[in-house]
Order: structure tokens, then C-alpha cells, then sequence
């Protein structure tokens, strides 16, 4: 067994931010993570990080804009609390030495991205998270924080109270991924899970391979209700053949795009008369969705997107990066001609409930990143705003973990801040096939801390041993047919029927799943074995985001249903909620706060 | 560091059952069960071999796994894919797995070149195998090996911990002399300098450099380029200040620093971010003799 004050699992962005907030504390941290640090999906990242720095601009108007490109599905004390720290976490990186792009004054540069009033994107050329990433790593480094990496996190430490809010977490238990070994990782003052994205649920997505939601899963699964997972950002520039990102930022210095007829639809068709190119990702990517359905698509899949008219100079300056891309994933030479591009899953507005100090609602369990929900994007996550939250809230997680003494949280979490029960009726029982067998482990509530963390660790040991010990299915069958039903089903455009196939297909891998085992009998790296355990993780997120998406019966910001063509204010500002309930899901609402202790906001249409 | 030798390895021997009296029954059904694998995987290969494709290429693929019977000679697997365009060698191996054999074992998560995760032995050169386009690679073959001069732990996965550890021993942070006073002050850096260290910043710590550096191989304790480049990146930042630039190049001046470096040039040929690593090696040379001639 290990043992540590605090265990971050994931070193992201988030993780890394949380890591070192928490040891500036004086805490004892320990980094968890699957990848070596510098591996995480953060590296990804391409177009840049917001805070309000410069004249002109102050944290109210970033506040306002997230609010209103969140479709008011965002927790006003989320978003201030975001908009307000988030000019002195950017700062601090720049003091950390990451390598911004420069204006002429030697101060970093910004430039305008989709939704935002003010250009306040700061970037790195088109590479901003590779160097933020390892910027952090750097620092992490430095101040000789405890790294345990290639250990792939596979369950919590948490009591099995009947009521969620009554359960603790003890720790978490680890596969380390070179020698097969099980471990126990016992936390003294707190758990924060960091885990990243799950756009593996999709099978055309710009994340990595290793974004397979396993954060969210096994949270949910350990009684942490899941929240807005509907809400899928798709991101409209993502190359056709790989998914691989082209970044707003080409958008944001100008870039235009194109259908068949070589017309500029934004502006041509109305989409977005007042910001084109540069609307809210929801918008252009329907509308790009819109002209291939139309027949004005190329090759009846993308569209174009082209930059020659930037100039060589400043495509090199500002988006070389990007050149690489169109070259190395489809070849094509960007100063020459114009980029295919389509929409791809790109983010995870929803995730882990969480307060604004990255507390669930079980007793030292927090999230933070891309993992968690906060609930700072709501419907509709705006570019750039992904890497402050990392920072942000990353920040706030580890020095509250850490037991820094912070105001109580505004934001309530748990079962019990339900509002009124959901109402959806899907096709096939959702949840667990066999229900109970890997969600809470502990042996009664009452057990000391090392006795909660010792069981789990038998249980893991025993799902590990039978899934390399018996015969059964290869999982990756079961896994692509989940993000084909999800890219088919779930996408940009949603219908009732779709969605009650998805969770049709969804029940079909599940009862599949049951018989699921490990080709590969070796304990030296075996991915097959990490592989199959992920699957069982993207198998929750796929029928959480689902389930989500059938209730919420509106359109707003990136959930767009067929039948439903309006936001419905009235009956839909509140968040949809998934509490798993021993192997059954449970929906219910909680109210969206538009209220802070800074600000109130007044729902407005979204124009662009 | 023990490194195995990739080459085309005899026909497996079977080794005599090696029982002993008290066999778990944990032991045993994994015994068990590696031996179904091993049965299957035959099965597979004849199977494989009758599939025809209209378009396809050839995967050569190194195998080794110290733990399973009949994987612990190290052996090459002949893999047949469909091909299409714009496939990467890493979609060829992902496919190798998720159709043939699970057990093939790789490192791999961005695919798009920014993780670092992929280098391998590709076609006897160091490359990222997700940005190894297969239209660009000559000849009928691809032939995957892992990284040379790394220990292999399983198949086309190698330890990188000696290549962490050299990253590690130049103090990879950044540690300016002094800060500007107001917090929300940023420091001030030129854009010229910023572009001097533009190329220096991209590394992804892949190590594809060290494993092609016939110095590297051949002394353990050398740097390597990959490091010396990460001092490099600190060493020229304005921002940082002398004292730290001093402390910085006594670093690289040291026995098996950058004085090592015999200008071959291939850590430059092989790096998948461009980064000019030769030259940046020359110049912290001609720094750090500058600074010397400043103290003596
Ligand atoms: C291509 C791309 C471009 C983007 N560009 C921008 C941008 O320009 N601006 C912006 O603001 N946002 C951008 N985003 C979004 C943003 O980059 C991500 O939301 C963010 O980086 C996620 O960071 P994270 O720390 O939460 O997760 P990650 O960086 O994905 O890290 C997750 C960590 O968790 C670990 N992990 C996961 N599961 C386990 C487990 N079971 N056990 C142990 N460890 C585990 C992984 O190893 C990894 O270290 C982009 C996203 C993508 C995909
Ligand atoms: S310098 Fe280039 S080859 Fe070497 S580790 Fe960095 S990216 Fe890889
Ligand atoms: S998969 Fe990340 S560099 Fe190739």
C-alpha cells in the first residue's frame, strides 16, 4: 500500500495544477496516472487560453460571455469564480516561463476566438497546450512531487453508506500497467480525480485514445451523480479521415469557410450574419452539417477551410502547427489550398458534480478538468475556456483537498439538491446488466479507512485476475460498435428514435460485456487488459450522455433535438442529473444558479 | 542496460515444462489459458494467411513477452492489412491488434503527433509511427521494431525511464533570477527571442534522438540530445538571467555533456518535431567555451 495526503489521478492540465496547489499547501501529493505526464491529452490543445489581461477588459464581460455562449445552462458562481481567477493563473505561467507568443512590447500576445467579446486568447502558436502541459510538468519537477505513472486507476476507496452524501473516500485503487501488480493508494485528506475527456464513446472524436471517461464512471459508480452529460461539444474543424483538430485559431486570424459551390455559407445561407466563420461552435458545426445534408458538401462529407489569403508570413508566425497537421493526417499543403474539415466530438461539457472547490458529494472526493462539472460551460463550452477551467479549478480542488481553509461552496452537489424527478422512458432497462458488481466496495459503512481501501483492493485483484484467467470475447468488437451507435446516434443532430437505438445498441454491449475476457494471459504491459476495463468505463458514458439527450426536450446550446426546435426556458434552465443507484440509473433535475454573490444574469438569445 | 538483439530469431524452442509441486490455482488457469493463446494465435495465422485482400499491406511486427510461453524469444509476426489512404503505420497496428492479435502491444494515444508516445523502429529508422503516413514508405514490407538501444519490456514497448532520467538530471524548469514585482506583471520577452527558443520548446520527449545517437549508445551517462536541447531551451531564455545561464551551461560543460556530442547529426535526421538539435548542440559548445574564457 501507498499512502500520501493527497492522490491526484490523471496529470493533465488539471492534474498537474492540482498536484502543485496542493503541495504549495504543504501537503504530501502523489500524481496517479495512466500515460507519463507528459503523454496527457493536454499536449493536444492548439489555440489558446482565456483570461481577461488587458486594458479595455475586466473579468465581468469573460463572466457574461461564458454565460451567454453556456445557453444559461452555466452556475453564475462557477463562471465568476472562473472569470476572476483565472488573469492570475494565467499570469502565473507566464512567471513559470511558458512560452507564449509575444506582442512587440515583449507582453504575450492574445487574439479573438469564437463567442468572445474581447480578443483575450492567449497563445503559444497553434501548440498552446503542449507547452502549458509541459510548463506544469516542469514545475512539478521542480518541486520533486511524487509521480507514479503508467498505473492505470481502476476503482475508488469509498464506504458503501446507503446515502452517497454519507460515503467516504479513502483512496484509490491501481494496476501498474509494467508489472501487473494491484495496489492500494491510500489518501489521508483526499482524492481528486483529473481523468480528462471521454470522446472514445464516439468513434469521431479529436481526443486521444486514452480519453476514455474513466474518471466519470468511476465516480458515478461510487454514488457521485453525473450532471449534463448530454452536452457534447462538437467541434466543426476536425479533419475528415482522423478526427485530428484544426484549431479556431484559424478561424480566429481570419480563415474562411467553404461548401461545394464554393460559397461562404456562414454569411450566404444566414447562419450567422453578425460573427460568421467566428460563431459559436454548436452553430457552425450544424451549419456545416446543414450544407452537406443539403447536397453542397464536398464529397457529400466536409467542407473547406481555407487560410491562403492570411499570407504565408502570418500562417507561419501564428498557425504553423497547423500546416503540419494538414500535411502529415491529409495531405494537404495548407498555404496552397483550401483544408478539408467536418465536425468531430471534441469535449465533455458535463461530468463528475462538483462544487467550485472541486468537492463532490462524497467526503474527500473531488474532480477537476475536463472530468468534472462544475458547471462552468453549461451548454456550450467556448474556445479557450477549457485550459483556465484546468487551471482554475485544478487550483481550488488541490488546496481544498489540501485542507486550505475556503469559504463554503455555493454550488450544493448531491441526491439531495434534487429538484423534481426526471421523466424519461427509455427503450431498455439502463444500468447495470449484473447489477452491484463493481460500484461501492466497501464491507458495511463502519470499517476504518485501511480496511475500505484493503477490500477494494481484494475486489480489484479479483476482477483483474478473472478477466486474465478466463475465455470470453475480445472487447474491442463490443467497444466500436458503442461509438458507432454514438457517432450514428448521438451526434450534432438528435431524434427520439436515434437515441432509443443508441441505447438500445448501448444495453446490447453491456449484456455483451458480460462476456468479455483478456486474450492476452501476460501481467507485462498488458494494454489489452487496460483496453477491456476502459470499454466497461465508455459503456457508462455512452448511456449516461444518451439517457441525458432523451429527456432534455429543448434545443439548447450543443443538444440539438429534431423534434424540439425551440429553448425552452420556462421548463428547461435546470441540469440534468444521473445518479447510478446501485446499478440503476436514476434521472432527476437540479436548478441552474444564474445567480452569485458578484452578479445575476437575465436569460437572452443567443445571436450571432 | 541490457539491450536484445532484434534479429530474426530461430524457431522458438519449447521449453520442458518447468511444474513445480505447489501450482497455484490462479497459476495454473493462467498456465492454462497461455496455452489456449498460444493455440489460437496459430489458428489465427492460418486464417490469416487465407485472407485477401485487393489492397494490403505487410506488417513485420517485433515480438517479445519475458512472460508468456513461446513469447520469450524474440520473433517477428507477419501481419496483412487493407490499405487505404491516408493510413498511418500506427492505423496499421491498431488494426493488427484489434482484428488479429490483442495481445500486440504498443505505446500510443494522441495520434496526431503531439504525445510522444509512438516513436518505434520503423523501416530501420526512428519515427512516430501516427505520423508515418504508409503511401510514403518504400519497398512491400513494414518492418516495426521497438526503439533500439532501449530495453524492451513486451513487444514494440521499451523502458524509457534512463531517457526520464537524463531529462530529469538538466533541471528542466524554469527558474528566473527575479520576477517582475507587481504579481499581474508579466515578464517581458522579445519576439526575437522567443524565436530563438521557438524549436527548442517543441520536443515531446519521444526519444526517438537518443535511440538513434551512436553516443548515446555507447555511453550510458552521455545527456543526450533531447536533454541537452531542454537546456538549451532555459540556457537562451532572456528571461531567465545569468546566474541561472551560468549554473545551466556548467551543467552541459560536464564530462558527458555536450563536449560528447560528435556532430553526427542523426538525432537531428530523426526528430519528428524538427527541432535542430545538432546546432543547438553547437552552441551551447561555443557558449560554454565563452564562458569559460570569461573565468580563466
Ligand atoms: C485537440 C484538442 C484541442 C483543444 N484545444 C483547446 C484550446 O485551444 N483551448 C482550450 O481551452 N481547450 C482546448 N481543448 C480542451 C482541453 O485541452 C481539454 O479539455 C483539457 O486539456 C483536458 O485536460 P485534463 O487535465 O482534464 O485532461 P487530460 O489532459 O486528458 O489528462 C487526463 C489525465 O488523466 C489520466 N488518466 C485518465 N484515466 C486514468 C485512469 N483510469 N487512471 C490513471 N490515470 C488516468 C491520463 O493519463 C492523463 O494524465 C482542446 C482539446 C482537444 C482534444
Ligand atoms: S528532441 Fe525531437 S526526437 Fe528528441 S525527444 Fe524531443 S521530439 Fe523526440
Ligand atoms: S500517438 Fe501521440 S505522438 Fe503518435
Amino acid at each position: 500500500m501507498y499512502e500520501h495526503d493527497v492522490i491526484v489521478v490523471g496529470a493533465g492540465g488539471a492534474g498537474l495544477r492540482a498536484a502543485i496547489a496542493a503541495h504549495e499547501e504543504g501537503a504530501d501529493v502523489a500524481l496517479v496516472t495512466k500515460l507519463h505526464p507528459v503523454r496527457s491529452h493536454t499536449g493536444a490543445a492548439e489555440g489558446g487560453i482565456n483570461a481577461a489581461l488587458r486594458d479595455g477588459d475586466d473579468w465581468e464581460l469573460h463572466a457574461y460571455d461564458t454565460m451567454k455562449g453556456s445557453d444559461y445552462l452555466g452556475d453564475a458562481p462557477a463562471i465568476d469564480v472562473f472569470a476572476q481567477d483565472a488573469p492570475e493563473e494565467v499570469v502565473q505561467l507566464e512567471h513559470w516561463g511558458m512560452p507564449f507568443s509575444r506582442e512587440d512590447d515583449g507582453r504575450a500576445s492574445q487574439r479573438p476566438f469564437g463567442g468572445m467579446s474581447f480578443p483575450r486568447t492567449t497563445y503559444a502558436g497553434a501548440e498552446t497546450g503542449h507547452h502549458l502541459l509541459h510548463t506544469m510538468y516542469e514545475q512539478v519537477v521542480k518541486r520533486g512531487i511524487e509521480v507514479y505513472d503508467e498505473w492505470y486507476v481502476t476503482n475508488l476507496a469509498v464506504t458503501d453508506h446507503d446515502d452517497p452524501e454519507d460515503r467516504e473516500c479513502h483512496g484509490a485503487v491501481a494496476y501498474e500497467i509494467a508489472t501487473g501488480n494491484v495496489e492500494g493508494f491510500r489518501a489521508n485528506d483526499g482524492v481528486i480525480l483529473a481523468t480528462g475527456g471521454l470522446g472514445q464513446a464516439f468513434d469521431h472524436t479529436t481526443n486521444a485514445v486514452a480519453n476514455t471517461g474513466d474518471g466519470c464512471a468511476m465516480a458515478y459508480r461510487a454514488g457521485v451523480p453525473l450532471e449534463d452529460m448530454e452536452m457534447i461539444q462538437f467541434h466543426p474543424t476536425t479533419l475528415p479521415s482522423t478526427g485530428v483538430l484544426i484549431s479556431e485559431g484559424v478561424r480566429g486570424e481570419g480563415g474562411i469557410l467553404y461548401n461545394d459551390d464554393e460559397e461562404r455559407f456562414m454569411f450566404e445561407y444566414g447562419y450567422a450574419n453578425n460573427d460568421g466563420e467566428l460563431a459559436s461552435r454548436d452553430v457552425v458545426s450544424r451549419a456545416e452539417l446543414t450544407e452537406v445534408n443539403n447536397g453542397r458538401g464536398i464529397e457529400d462529407e466536409y467542407v473547406h477551410l481555407d487560410m491562403r489569403h492570411l499570407g504565408e508570413e502570418r500562417i507561419l508566425d501564428r498557425l504553423e502547427n497547423i500546416l503540419h497537421l494538414a500535411e502529415d493526417f491529409e495531405g494537404v499543403d495548407g498555404l496552397d489550398e483550401p483544408m478539408p474539415v467536418k465536425p468531430g466530438q471534441h469535449y465533455a461539457m458535463g461530468g463528475i458534480e462538483c462544487d467550485e472547490n472541486g468537492h463532490t458529494c462524497i467526503d474527500g472526493l473531488y474532480a477537476a478538468g475536463e472530468t468534472a462539472c462544475v458547471s462552468l460551460h453549461g451548454a456550450n463550452r467556448l474556445g479557450g475556456n477549457a485550459l483556465p477551467e484546468l487551471l482554475v479549478f485544478g487550483a481550488r480542488a488541490g488546496r481544498h483537498a489540501a485542507g486550505a481553509d475556503m469559504k463554503d461552496a455555493e454550488i450544493a452537489t448531491g441526491p439531495s439538491a434534487q429538484s423534481e424527478p426526471g421523466d424519461v422512458e427509455p427503450p431498455v432497462e439502463p444500468g447495470a446488466v449484473d447489477a452491484g458488481s463493481d460500484d461501492v466496495a466497501a464491507d458495511g459503512a463502519a470499517v476504518e479507512p485501511d480496511e475500505v481501501l484493503e477490500h477494494t483492493v481484494r475486489r480489484e485483484r479479483e476482477r483483474v485476475e478473472s478477466l486474465l484467467e478466463e475465455d470470453g470475447i475480445n472487447h474491442a468488437e463490443v467497444r466500436s460498435d458503442v461509438q458507432e451507435t454514438m457517432t450514428e446516434n448521438v451526434n450534432v443532430f438528435r431524434e427520439e428514435d436515434n437515441l432509443r437505438q443508441a441505447l438500445r445498441d448501448i444495453r446490447r454491449g453491456r449484456e455483451r460485456y458480460q462476456d468479455v475476457a483478456v486474450a492476452d494471459p501476460s501481467r507485462t504491459y498488458n494494454t489489452d487488459l487496460i483496453h477491456t476495463m476502459e470499454t466497461r468505463n465508455i459503456l457508462d458514458v455512452a448511456e449516461a450522455i444518451t439517457l441525458g439527450a432523451l429527456a432534455r426536450e429543448e434545443f439548447r446550446g450543443a443538444h440539438w433535438r429534431a423534434e424540439f426546435q425551440e429553448r425552452r426556458d420556462e421548463e428547461w434552465i435546470k441540469h440534468t442529473m444521473l445518479a447510478w443507484d446501485g446499478g440503476t440509473p436514476n434521472l432527476y433535475y437540479k436548478p441552474v444558479l444564474l445567480e452569485s454573490q458578484w452578479k445575476e444574469y437575465e436569460p437572452k438569445e443567443r445571436s450571432y | 542496460m541490457s539491450t536484445i538483439e532484434q534479429q530474426e530469431p530461430d524457431e522458438t524452442e519449447t521449453e520442458t515444462e518447468t511444474e513445480t509441486a505447489v501450482e497455484s490455482p490462479g497459476d495454473r488457469r493462467r498456465r492454462e489459458k497461455a496455452d489456449r493463446a498460444v493455440e489460437d494465435e496459430a489458428r489465427r495465422e492460418t486464417e490469416e494467411a487465407a485472407d485477401e485482400f485487393d489492397e494490403a499491406v505487410d506488417l513485420k511486427v517485433f515480438r517479445y513477452d519475458p512472460e508468456v510461453q513461446g513469447k520469450e524469444e524474440p520473433r517477428f509476426d507477419d501481419f496483412t492489412v487493407p490499405f487505404h489512404k491516408g493510413m498511418t503505420v500506427l492505423d496499421a497496428l491498431i488494426y493488427s491488434r484489434d482484428h488479429y492479435d490483442s495481445s500486440l502491444t504498443f505505446r500510443h494515444s494522441c495520434r496526431q503527433a503531439v504525445c510522444g508516445s509512438d516513436a518505434l523502429f520503423i523501416n530501420g529508422r526512428q519515427r512516430l509511427a501516427c505520423k508515418t503516413q504508409i503511401a510514403d514508405l518504400d519497398g512491400d514490407t513494414i518492418r516495426v521494431e521497438p526503439l533500439p538501444h532501449q530495453e524492451v519490456v513486451k513487444d514494440l514497448v521499451v523502458d524509457m525511464e534512463h531517457f526520464y532520467e537524463q531529462m530529469h538530471a538538466v533541471e528542466p524548469y524554469f527558474d528566473a533570477d527575479e520576477l517582475p514585482d507587481d504579481e499581474m506583471e508579466e515578464q517581458r520577452q522579445s519576439r526575437e527571442n522567443r524565436e530563438k527558443i521557438k524549436m527548442s520548446t517543441r520536443c515531446i520527449w519521444c526519444g526517438a534522438c537518443m535511440s538513434s545517437c551512436n553516443i548515446a549508445a555507447g555511453d550510458n551517462e552521455y545527456l543526450g540530445p533531447a536533454a541537452i536541447n531542454k537546456a538549451y531551451r532555459f540556457a537562451m531564455d532572456e528571461r531567465e538571467g545569468e546566474n541561472r545561464k551560468q549554473e545551466r551551461l556548467r551543467i552541459v560543460e560536464q564530462e558527458h555533456g555536450v563536449w560528447r556530442c560528435q556532430t553526427q547529426f542523426s538525432c537531428t535526421e530523426v526528430c519528428p518535431k524538427d527541432i535542430p538539435l545538432t546546432e543547438h548542440i553547437q552552441e551551447l559548445k561555443r557558449e560554454s567555451v565563452k564562458n569559460n574564457l570569461k573565468f580563466w
